[in-house]
């Protein structure tokens, strides 16, 4: 794997507590499973940083390798993937997402 | 590109031999599918965890020539 593109993934996921790798931007996601995620993000009212992987083709390379999940979006809390799409979708659905979020001492709307 | 449902069912059996797979084509194109997974070599793993053995299985064709695959995956019930 690409040493640069793996370290600013790195640094990324440390330095935000919330990090969304999507197509598109949250504003403009390009892909409905992107803006599916974006959607239950917003509807809790989390703060994240949305990357833009259509952007970088070397970061859109780069994720999939550094989380072995071959597809985006993925969502990363506090440095640790915690799924793409369906995971998160259903661990929104089962309260785990929010759960989770609380416990890592992301600020969740009620 | 598109994939047929009897070859992602194959895919994944061959990488999880006691796996119970329904794939479901979502939108009749080929394109779009829903896969339910049920493997006892899930437990005891993350959803994060049993979505790769899955991945792992699909060889690299998940997110290629597999565009779109919702999976949902747990372990046989005692």
């Amino acid at each position: 794997m690409d040493i640069t593109v793996h370290e600013r993934i790195r640094q990324d996921v440390a330095d935000n507590p919330v990090v969304l790798y999507m197509k598109g931007s949250p504003v403009f996601p390009q892909c409905g499973f992107s803006a599916a995620v974006v959607q239950i993000l917003s509807h809790l009212g989390v703060k994240f940083k949305g990357v833009d992987v259509l952007a970088d083709p070397g970061i859109r390379q780069g994720i999939k390798e550094f989380s072995n999940w071959p597809t985006i979006p993925q969502l990363y809390v506090k440095g640790e993937f915690v799924g793409g799409c369906d995971i998160i979708r259903e661990m929104y659905e089962t309260g785990e997402l929010q759960q989770i979020l609380e416990q890592r001492g992301v600020p969740v709307r009620a | 590109m598109a994939m047929d449902a009897a070859m992602i069912e194959r895919l994944i059996k061959e990488g999880l031999p006691d796996a119970q797979v329904t794939i479901e084509d979502l939108r009749g194109d080929g394109d779009h599918y829903a896969a339910h997974v049920v493997s006892g070599a899930f437990r005891g793993k993350t959803r994060v965890q049993q979505h790769q053995m899955v991945y792992q299985a699909l060889r690299g064709r998940m997110g290629n020539e597999l565009h779109a695959l919702a999976l949902q995956t747990g372990a046989p019930e005692d």
